[in-house]
């Protein structure tokens, strides 16, 4: 299985100039939503009832859709990205220790800096700690399973973690998730706004999950699993997964665009 | 062949899942674990502009209000300023603004609320005046990609007839499925709206 291997070797991610477009009005490149899962997906049963039936009304993204919320790290503590410590009571949580790192990126290649990520999950055994999962796996008293990070200067962002474990759903009678983490990503400007979610090389339940399976293009559900990145680990510490998320590309800005006396 | 453009791709979509609230809003998840916490409240004590209570429900295809949905809301401060530096206005900034909150629906009754300020009116890159909105994105188990629509005010009905988004949507009647409507209750302003997944009420989603 290919795993974010197209994004891995593109040799713009190492370029030192980055691609700007040399004009434009600031707004994002169309999105191509055969990258996506449709909304009307019936092997993936809930979406029946919650899906839009009428056609989306395209608009050019105006001051309204390329500006978004900004973020600091006064809006962060600093375990918030240490899923292992964050809500540790009596001692570390049970699993495999983990570290994900990669980078956000647009379609052009670019980091996307100083951008908020989120990330929740399920616990070693499959058991979120949400009062609506009646799971029988066990909570971990030392995991709450979520934490948040501000990519860098680069685009980079990481966390340590334990590696969450497959869970039943109620779709088919026998219907299991593949172990994932999920991310909510902000970009720059609030078309950008993406909820998406990691999931591991290897897992065997990927090609027969009912909710990845909507996704209509093989490389972009490929996208979406993580490769162990072993030169990344902690001897002895924690294994370590690499997985880059890309947003909406973007034209130039008002700013760079703006025309003189205006 | 000519030289490949090498764009990269977007990273497709997946639903939030039931559980989104352990991430995004923890404590209704049943626990708490950060010190800082976004919430549905936009204003401090020193936010510029009249308070408003947005107070809404996520309607499914069989009339069953959502009530594991969340949204988020994005939204000029009262002179029609967003706090970003692409809004290139000469409106005044607000630093006690963010503009930007987020909400889990009631697991009972599926009510989401916002407490934030009416948005002033916007100019837009052409000079046109956009009438007071403020968008809204929302996810859920079972939405698949976030859906974009935008709220706008009932009390505010020259701008809305003379707003260019408005103004594209057709048929005409679907227009409607956008205003929130303003009562005031207990001497508070709330702005009511229903977004409407599904039926002849379906609500007008954008692809932004």
């Amino acid at each position: 299985m290919n795993v974010q291997a197209p994004a891995l070797r593109d040799p713009r991610l190492d370029r030192p100039e980055p691609l700007t477009p040399p004009l434009g009005d600031g707004g994002f490149f169309q999105r191509d939503r055969s990258m996506h899962p449709p909304a009307h997906a019936p092997g993936y049963k809930s979406s029946v009832l919650r899906s839009p039936r009428q056609a989306l009304l395209s608009l050019e993204n105006s001051v309204s859709e390329i500006t978004g919320p900004v973020f600091g790290h006064n809006d962060l503590g600093p375990l918030d990205n240490d899923l292992i410590r964050n809500y540790a009571k009596d001692g570390d949580p049970v699993g495999e220790r983990i570290i994900v790192h990669g980078r956000v990126l647009d379609e052009t290649g670019r980091g996307v800096p100083n951008t908020l990520v989120e990330f929740w999950q399920a616990n070693a055994g499959g058991r979120y700690r949400h009062r609506k999962d009646t799971y029988l796996a066990p909570i971990d008293p030392n995991f709450g399973g979520c934490g948040r990070a501000l990519t860098d200067d680069t685009g980079q962002y990481y966390f340590r973690t334990v590696k969450p474990g497959p869970y039943p759903w109620r779709n088919y009678v026998n219907s299991w998730r593949p172990a994932h983490i999920h991310f909510s990503v902000f970009g720059s400007g609030f078309a950008q706004r993406l909820i998406t979610r990691m999931y591991f090389e290897g897992d065997p339940l990927i090609p027969v999950c009912p909710i990845l399976t909507t996704i209509p293009d093989k490389d972009a559900l490929e996208r979406l699993v993580a490769p162990l990145d072993l030169n990344a680990s902690a001897p002895f510490d924690s294994l370590a997964y690499r997985f880059d998320i890309v947003l909406r590309g973007q034209r130039s800005t008002y700013f760079e665009n703006r025309t003189a006396g205006n | 062949m000519p030289q490949p453009l090498n764009y990269l791709k977007e990273t497709a979509s997946q639903t939030a899942g039931p559980y989104v609230h352990i991430g995004l809003i923890p404590a209704m998840a049943g626990f708490d674990i950060f010190e800082k916490n976004f919430s549905n409240v936009l204003v401090t004590p020193n936010t510029q502009g009249e308070r408003i209570t947005l107070e809404g429900k996520v309607i499914d295809g069989s009339g069953t209000p959502l009530r594991d949905v969340l949204l988020e809301i994005w939204q000029a401060n009262a002179v029609g300023r967003y706090n970003h530096p692409a809004d290139r206005s000469t409106s005044a900034p607000d630093e006690e603004f963010r503009g930007w909150g987020r909400a889990g629906s009631d697991f009972e009754s599926g009510l989401v609320t916002f407490e934030t300020i009416k948005p002033g009116a916007i100019i837009d890159k052409t000079g046109r005046k956009n009438a007071p909105h403020i968008d809204v994105w929302i996810v859920a188990r079972g939405i698949n990609i976030g859906l974009n629509t935008r709220l706008y005010f009932s009390d505010q009905e020259a701008a809305n007839a003379a707003d260019p988004v408005l103004n594209l949507v057709e048929p005409a009647v679907r227009r409607k499925t956008l205003i929130a409507k303003r009562t005031e209750r207990a001497g508070k302003v709330v702005y009511s709206f229903t977004i409407n997944l599904q039926g002849p009420e379906e609500t007008v989603f954008f692809d932004v």
